[in-house]
């Protein structure tokens, strides 16, 4: 276990330095001088130098990339080319909306998920398993922000029930907050539950079919009690890593979601600072999704081979 | 877009956690047998996957609709009945009638007509950059696991990298970089799926790699080119079939995201995301048809080519399809 411990932690440093390399790069592939462009028509002599200078985009290749990762270490990002502002804070900013978002979605997938599957494994070929299969399959092929779209065009626009759109923080006006997050929550998470159906009820399934369980379906045990006692035990640990893994990637792709209700979140940044040429903002933003997503996987495999010791033993 | 990953996951296609060639081991077919296909990768068993894929009606009806969509692409001329930029500022924003089937937009231009010629943006984006990944994954996977050592670590290690960006993310930074157009579309989305090729072609040639039959060949002085075209490429086809109608649909999603967010394909060109985008602005006004045609015709392309997908890999893969047809044992 240790061993494994230190040879996925160690891979995840790896690729935590490597992708440290090409955020880094992301500035300098940039065709033209970057600060230039991002100044545009606000071009003011003073201003440019300052911000060549901040940015230490004077000094040799391999000092800036050793200054920037050793700023990015202790949390300085640089100063972004549109506002001045350190982009550090602005990110911290924007954070908490994001992880709003990801864990309701996530929770409003895994509300689908888990009766789905369950259901749909337990009564294996039945009317209801293909209905359960159907959602999975639209449901992983549905365009989130369409779906989105769709959902402001009913909710909010036709019967009004709900804000078609923006964030409100949760520590300012609650009510306002949860009626805002609904429509989001539920776009994310239908296909974030789409796919998990399909982890569940193979889980089950999996599970199902162990010596075991048929052995205490042999010796005429409730099925309800199997259910509980012999099946999901085992299922929950696939399942959880799943859950895991998906939380990674709602957070890394819940840009479009953010965009499609003006969300506040670090997506919506991300783009913003594309369109704005603004390239630290940039920086900061994709590694920051990308150190979120590294270490949550992280996080996962860890726990994963924690539960299941088979793991570490091949 | 928080993007599908399904079981059968482009990013994760050896379906274990730690994304180790488990899949690949499992489906390569017994020595003895693949001496046989790999030698000749003949008709029949072209014939036979074909049959058992058109008897999934699932997959059938996938196909069915695919081919449509392909047909109205390459005919866009003929079957749309107006053209893409034509526009009557006189009947903007008109729902759906005889005249114009899908409504008009903003600039009173036919939604149909545009959806149509969509088909052809989405599918040319679709096939160019899964084309770019499969060909820079096969020779990166191709290399890496016939050559193996440092060469194999760096480059593995390298796709490593590019796995740990989120997929939309990656995208985006690419695009940031090169500028928003439809070809810097097709080379972005062909770099982020690079590597998932890489990872299922060097699990297949690991897998075979040390297999009598190929020692053999090369003790008897076979050159790499021809142990790689006659021994290895017919065993890694399989899978790089599979993963590649899956990552197509994948493909599709994230060019209709980019262009939904505006840095993708770039107006006049009709791209589905490119209609979303105008669509939402028209919302607020009631033009529902805007909304819905376009996105409709994602949905049905992508679940159509996720349907031939997993179609291909139970017809490609029966050591799999079985599996699963033995879980429901009970």
């Amino acid at each position: 276990m240790g061993r494994y411990v230190l040879r996925r932690t160690g891979q995840a440093a790896l690729a935590l330095l490597g992708v440290s390399i090409v955020v880094f790069a992301l500035i300098h592939l940039v065709p033209g001088d970057p600060v230039r462009t991002a100044l545009g028509t606000r071009f003011d002599q003073e201003l440019y130098d300052a911000l060549i200078a901040r940015a230490g985009l004077d000094q040799p290749l391999l000092l800036q990339y050793w200054n920037w990762l050793t700023g990015a270490l202790t949390g300085d990002l640089g100063v972004s080319f549109r506002t001045g502002q350190p982009v550090t804070s602005a990110l911290l900013a924007r954070l908490p909306a994001t992880m709003l978002l990801a864990f309701a979605a996530l929770f409003v997938g895994l509300l689908i998920a888990l009766p789905a599957g369950i259901v749909s494994a337990v009564r294996q070929g039945k009317p209801i398993d293909y209905a359960a299969s159907g959602f999975a399959q639209i449901g992983v092929s549905v365009p989130d922000f369409w779906f989105g779209l769709l959902l402001i065009l009913v909710f909010a626009r036709t019967l009004g029930w709900l804000p078609p759109s923006g964030y409100v923080s949760p520590l300012e006006d609650p009510v306002e907050a949860i009626r805002r997050l609904i429509l989001p929550a539920v776009t994310a998470g239908v296909v974030t539950g789409a796919i998990l159906t399909r982890f569940v009820r193979s889980s089950v399934l999996e599970a199902m079919s162990a010596e075991h369980v048929r052995l205490a379906r042999a010796k005429g045990m409730p099925n309800r009690y199997i259910l509980r006692h012999h099946v999901l035990r085992n299922a929950w640990i696939p399942i959880v890593t799943i859950t895991g893994l998906q939380l990674a990637t709602l957070l890394g792709g819940i840009v479009v979601v953010e965009v499609v209700f003006a969300w506040n979140g670090l997506g919506r940044f991300a783009l913003d600072s594309v369109v704005r040429r603004d390239y630290p903002s940039l920086q900061g933003a994709v590694l920051l999704i990308a150190v979120i997503f590294l270490v949550i996987n992280l996080i996962v495999d860890l726990l994963y081979a924690r539960l299941d010791p088979r793991i570490t033993a091949s | 877009m928080s993007a599908p990953q399904d079981p059968q996951d482009p990013r994760e296609p050896q379906g274990t956690p730690d994304g180790q060639e488990r899949r690949s081991d499992e489906a390569a077919p017994p020595p003895e047998e693949r001496l046989q296909t790999a030698d000749a990768p003949s008709e029949p068993r072209w014939r036979e996957t074909l049959s058992a894929l058109l008897a999934n009606r699932l997959a059938a009806a996938g196909l069915v609709i695919l081919l449509l969509l392909i047909l109205a692409a390459v005919f866009a001329e003929v079957v749309a009945p107006y053209g893409f930029t034509d526009g009557e500022l006189a009947r903007r924003l008109e729902p759906p009638s005889g005249d114009h089937w899908f409504g008009t937009d903003e600039l009173g231009r036919d939604v149909l007509s545009r959806v149509i010629f969509g088909a052809r943006v989405s599918l040319q984006v679709g096939a160019v950059a899964v084309g770019i990944s499969l060909v820079l994954g096969t020779l990166i996977g191709l290399v890496a696991g016939y050559r193996g050592g440092w060469i194999d670590a760096v480059l593995m290690r390298t796709m490593d990298v590019l796995f740990s960006f989120p997929v939309v993310l990656l995208a985006i930074a690419i695009v940031a970089v090169l500028s928003p157009s439809l070809v810097n579309t097709m080379i972005a989305i062909g770099v982020v799926f690079t590597p998932i090729f890489a990872r299922v072609v060097r699990g297949s040639v690991l897998s075979v790699r040390e297999d009598v039959y190929v020692r053999a060949s090369r003790s008897l002085g076979a050159s790499d080119w021809r142990i790689i075209s006659r021994h290895v490429l017919p065993n890694v086809a399989a899978p790089v079939i599979v993963q590649t109608s899956l990552s197509l649909a994948f493909a599709i999603l994230t060019e209709a995201a980019l262009s939904y967010l505006g840095i993708g394909v770039q107006p006049p060109r009709p791209a589905w995301g490119l209609m979303l985008l105008d669509a939402q602005g028209f919302i607020a006004t009631g033009a529902w048809w805007m909304s819905l045609f376009p996105g409709l015709a994602i949905f049905l392309t992508v679940m159509s080519l996720n349907l031939v997908g997993d179609g291909l890999r139970d017809a490609l893969d029966p050591k799999q399809r079985s599996i699963i047809q033995s879980r429901g044992v009970t």
